[in-house]
């Protein structure tokens, strides 16, 4: 009987998450192009809708009754597999984050879809696994453009999920869990009353390299090597249209929407009110609020910074940001003994 | 789980935590699923040979698609498997470090140290230069 209202709880909260996750996917591309257009004194989407507030809606349908098109010489299973594989990750990943402070719901936990202990990992892991449908899809494909744009995706995410990995570590020291709601409990108060209690204080750091290896990963300008327009026409997604091509799109902006919540709840306190008097706005729009202003930073540096070499990229990944977060892991390893003892 | 004294003890882990995850994989995999199986039935399929040609800057393509290329990704691939390994040994040790104290500490320098040791030879022998 327990499993049963765990099932119905999972899935109104799945289904309440996944909304959420794909209405901001969409008005995502939507404040892009806006914000992009307004920093280059443009007007932008102005023709679907008042303001153009439908384009999201517009383009999705478009792409839905756009031919598919497989190329000669592609594989197709793998061609026709990899989108999902990438998407998958992306969704799934929201499955740890805590949304918003614990409620309960038919006797049943909420707030979180699955309150994992190895919340952390299991992004991680999953982020891992992302990575297999770009490099498959760049292959499958039997281009030369999606091939390179595959093979400089791989490498560069593998190359950044390193630092990332070591600039949480930090984190996970201060306080003692991996499971994501812990970390979001253990930083709600505030010290002396007007400083709230949040890992990015404590780890400035980490939260630096974790943001710039953040846009690494999700392939985001300006380290966008492996859909560089000007040289690899779009990288992995070349060949790719209609559905499919949707889907690579979906799990671009799925992923950096997830490593935006992941930000907000590691550093920046997750759904925690910043002061005690703000604790009458609930949970979810302080988290909404964080991660937009996450998502806002991610378009203003696409607009500000031109695309940086690919061999600039890989020496800055492996000879700045890995020896950055080790100092920055065992100094926090240092002060935390320190302030224990 | 059997604890030290060979006494049954039920533990935190229980195997439903995972229930959700399982469901929302799923939804996850039936909304892409259900979405190409949707997609032949309203967009148009008229393929010829052009339009299948792999897209080359709109000449005819050059040879296959399917060659070798640089050694670099596999160095970067190898060397990936090496620093996330050890990253994820960081894991267990960085969530119980309040309760190992000075002993965790001087292992974890050391063993830091001998990542370290790895990390400038493979600098050093130029596995990290892209050129």
């Amino acid at each position: 009987m327990e499993i049963g209202w765990m099932v119905i709880t999972a899935l109104l909260q799945i289904t309440v998450v996944l909304i959420t996750v794909l209405l901001t996917v969409a008005y995502m591309t939507y404040a892009e192009r806006k914000v992009l257009s307004f920093m280059q004194d443009r007007l932008g989407p102005m023709e679907v809708g008042p303001y153009g507030l439908l384009q999201p809606i517009a383009d999705g349908l478009k792409l839905f009754f756009k031919e598919d098109i497989i190329p000669a010489g592609a594989n197709k299973i793998i061609f026709s597999i990899a989108p999902i594989i990438c998407l998958i990750p992306a969704l799934i990943g929201f499955a740890v984050i805590p949304y918003t402070e614990g409620f309960t719901l038919f006797g049943m936990q909420g707030g979180v879809i699955a309150d994992l202990n190895v919340g952390l990992l299991y992004i991680f892991a999953f982020a891992g696994v992302g990575a297999y449908g770009v490099i498959l899809g760049g292959w499958a494909s039997n281009s030369k453009y999606a091939l390179l744009g595959g093979l400089r995706s791989a490498a560069q995410i593998i190359s950044y999920e390193l630092a990332m990995g070591f600039s949480i570590v930090g984190v996970l020291l201060l306080s003692g869990s991996l499971s994501l709601v812990s970390i979001t409990q253990a930083q709600s108060g505030t010290w002396f009353g007007f400083i709230p209690q949040w890992n990015v204080f404590l780890q400035p750091v980490a939260f630096g390299a974790y943001v710039i290896a953040a846009v690494a990963e999700t392939n985001r300008l300006p380290f966008d090597m492996p859909e560089a327009e000007s040289e690899l026409v779009a990288g992995f997604f070349t060949e790719y249209s209609g559905m499919r091509f949707a889907f690579f799109f979906l799990a671009e902006y799925g992923n950096m929407i997830l490593v935006s919540c992941l930000a907000s709840v590691l550093f920046l306190g997750g759904y925690n009110a910043p002061l005690p008097f703000l604790s009458f706005i609930p949970g979810f729009a302080w988290l909404a609020l964080k991660t937009w202003a996450l998502l806002f930073f991610f378009i203003w540096i696409r607009g500000t910074f031109p695309r940086v070499r690919f061999d600039q990229l890989m020496k800055f990944g492996w000879k700045v940001l890995i020896p950055v977060t080790l100092v920055n892991l065992l100094v926090t390893a240092l002060g935390v003994y320190i302030y224990n003892n | 789980m059997v604890s030290r004294e060979g006494v049954f003890v039920t533990t935190e882990f229980v195997p439903t935590d995972y229930l959700p995850v399982l469901i929302f994989f799923l939804i996850a995999g039936a909304f892409g699923g259900v979405t190409f199986l949707l997609g032949p039935l309203v967009r148009p399929h008229a393929p010829y040979r052009e339009k299948l040609l792999p897209y080359e800057c709109g000449a005819p393509p050059i040879s296959d698609a399917r060659q070798p290329f640089p050694m670099r990704y596999y160095i970067i691939a190898m060397l990936f498997v090496l620093f996330d390994i050890e990253a994820v040994f960081m894991y267990p040790w960085a969530v119980v470090f309040n309760q190992i104290g000075l002993y965790g500490l001087v292992e974890m320098i050391l063993f830091i140290a001998v990542l370290v040791v790895g990390y400038v030879y493979a600098w050093g022998k130029g596995a990290l230069e892209w050129d």
